[in-house]
């Protein structure tokens, strides 16, 4: 499969702090590269590049075989792209924001107007599409904003943060359309916050933190990078702790991390479910009164803590964060 | 949420892209004018807001100003009207740069520079839909002020190469708002930074009184103000005319000294403007 999009040593500064700080990526046709990282990881600016907005100070990029600096124009031709911030424009209906969009990719007349109508059909708008969009949710916006991103059938798509502030139902909703695009052949670049979004969605992910790629992988590789899911188990009194140790160990698929000041007991498991299920009826079986129990899945937290030592804050002292409990039994 | 797209587009509809760049540029200015006229639609409160102060300023002026500021050789209510007029217009001018700033801060302009589009379109498309703008506040002023007694004189041609004037040179003065608007962060910043510059340049000026009785150095920049030949040009073709002129160049030939300030401005700030669009970032 040919690489749609590539960068090369991407570079951009502002001032004295660098955005991009070489940074490279690769997307074969026809798959999905979430870029997972924290704000100010470099990620917008990324898409911003790709997307033609700004201008890198280093480096090279090509969408689609165009280099995004050379034929800026003939990018713009090949790209969707859906901002961070929904650009819907509120004093027009739905239908009036694909309708111009459509129209602004030269699509004429008729065309632009049977495409506006058909993706308010796809993206559940079809009521709403003669409103005015600034009534709409802010589900119903992003929706509209992918739709035009949509309008000229691109096949390369930017997403940028497609589901930040969505609530749950939204955000399965969009990444339904998203899988489905993708489905049809679309290749897509998109930025995202949560590491369940990159694994629902992404055949690979690149972790960026501080405008480089730090690691890169299958949701599957990050996640046994960052040690996979664990059972957490609080037991009630402090001399529960060994009997409890000892059942977990019958489960764990590595060494069970105890910390008695919390009556904390962490231990790695695979097969989710059904190892708590396993767990809780041994633990039932010797008399062990959990106080609290659930099943952790790794979040962005943790593969951040695990990759580079910090952990994913915004700013640029994320160390002094306190450190989830589980990894500082772990140690 | 189901699939009616075509299973891969192997050939994107936008890859066709029309051989002409002229035509296509004025196409897309034309979508973009058709949606800021929407939006005057759309909110009407804007379009109120924007009609009543000149209405105000022309009553105003003419009852509470005017019963205190008697001149020679003209009503002063006829003489008002025309110095007005070129306020209001030129104020109406900060709308430009507001709406582009808004544009911006929405992201909406990003949405407008990832399209395979022409990038002036959207300046070119927002400065025209203003035009639309002042001229609808033009008629509304100018019936106001037939009401309190303005008159033209000259008749309806003449009358209508005055608001012709007026309105070329607003539609300078759009494109130096324009500029402002994608330089400064938001549409209040737009708001106050061109207030700063409009009051100053529409009263220091023949807009509202002569300006024979100006301290002298006030009486040069109020002479050499295009803002004051503009409004001479439009008085002389309404016909709003009696009272000296002032034996400076620049109001000796309001029309052309108006002409070359038209031009020089759109010279300096359309190129400016379209290279700030290229810079313009929402974040």
């Amino acid at each position: 499969m040919a690489d749609v999009i590539t960068a090369s040593g991407l570079v951009k500064r502002y001032g004295e702090k660098a955005a991009l700080d070489g940074l490279d990526l690769t997307v074969p046709e026809g798959t999905i590269l979430a870029m997972l990282g924290p704000n100010g990881a470099g990620k917008t600016t990324t898409v911003r590049i790709l997307t033609t907005l700004l201008e890198p100070d280093e480096g090279t990029a090509t969408v689609a075989g165009v280099d995004v600096r050379k034929d800026p124009s003939g990018v713009r031709a090949l790209i969707g792209l859906s901002g961070q911030y929904a650009a819907v424009d509120e004093y027009l209906t739905g239908y009036e924001n694909l309708d111009m969009i459509g129209r602004l990719y030269k699509l004429g007349r008729k065309q632009s107007k049977a495409r506006a109508r058909e993706l308010l059909e796809r993206f559940d708008l079809a009521d709403a599409g003669d409103r005015v969009a600034k009534g709409y949710s802010g589900g119903m916006r992003r929706r509209l904003d992918l739709a035009g991103a949509l309008v000229a059938q691109p096949p390369v798509l930017f997403l940028d943060e497609p589901t930040t502030g969505l609530d749950p139902r939204s955000r399965s909703g969009m990444w339904d359309v998203i899988r489905e695009l993708v489905a049809q052949g679309t290749t897509l670049l998109l930025t995202t916050q949560y590491l369940e979004e990159a694994d629902r969605l992404a055949d690979d992910i690149v972790v960026v933190d501080r405008g480089r790629i730090i690691a890169q992988g299958t949701a599957d590789s990050l996640k046994s990078q960052v040690g996979g899911e664990r059972i957490e188990l609080v037991v009630e009194h402090a001399d529960q702790l060994d009997q409890a140790r000892g059942v977990l160990a019958g489960v764990a698929v590595g060494e069970v991390a105890v910390d008695e000041h919390t009556r904390r007991l962490t231990a790695p498991v695979t097969g989710g479910g059904k190892a708590l299920q396993e767990a809780l009826r041994q633990l039932d079986a010797v008399g062990v009164t959990a106080l609290d129990v659930g099943l952790r899945r790794p979040t962005l937290d943790d593969v951040f803590l695990s990759l580079t030592g910090h952990a994913a804050e915004d700013g640029e002292d994320g160390t002094d964060s306190p450190a989830p409990t589980t990894k500082a039994g772990q140690q | 949420m189901t699939a009616t797209l075509q299973p891969s587009a192997p050939a994107p509809v936008a890859a066709q892209r029309p051989s002409n760049p002229v035509v296509s540029a004025l196409g897309d200015g034309v979508v973009i004018a058709k949606r800021n006229v929407i939006k005057i639609k759309r909110v009407p409160e804007l379009l109120v807001f924007t009609l009543l102060s000149p209405i105000m300023f022309i009553l105003l002026f003419a009852y509470v100003f005017g019963s205190a500021i008697p001149i020679e050789g003209i009503n002063y209510r006829e003489f008002l009207v025309g110095g007005i007029f070129a306020q209001t217009v030129i104020f109406g001018a900060t709308i430009t740069g507001a709406g582009l700033a808004e544009d911006v801060q929405k992201g909406i302009m990003d949405r407008f520079r990832s399209l395979p589009m022409s990038r002036a379109a959207v300046l070119f498309g927002r400065t025209a839909s203003d035009v639309i703008i002042n001229v609808i506040t033009l008629v509304i002023m100018a019936l106001t002020g037939l009401a309190v007694g303005w008159r033209i004189r000259e008749g309806l041609l003449k009358a209508l190469l005055g608001f012709a004037i007026i309105l070329l040179f607003a539609y300078a003065i759009s494109w130096v708002m324009a500029w402002i608007g994608l330089l400064v962060p938001s549409p209040e910043v737009v708001n106050n930074a061109s207030f700063m510059f409009i009051f100053p340049a529409t009263f220091i000026a023949n807009t509202f009184v002569p300006t024979d009785g100006f301290p002298s150095a006030l009486r040069f920049v109020a002479n050499w103000n295009p803002v004051s030949s503009v409004t001479q040009a439009g008085r002389e073709y309404f016909g709003n005319t009696g009272l000296p002129v002032p034996d400076v160049w620049a109001l000796q030939h309001p029309v052309a000294y108006t002409l070359i300030w038209t031009v020089l401005i759109l010279l300096v700030f359309v190129p400016l403007s379209v290279r700030q669009f290229k810079v313009a970032a929402s974040r």
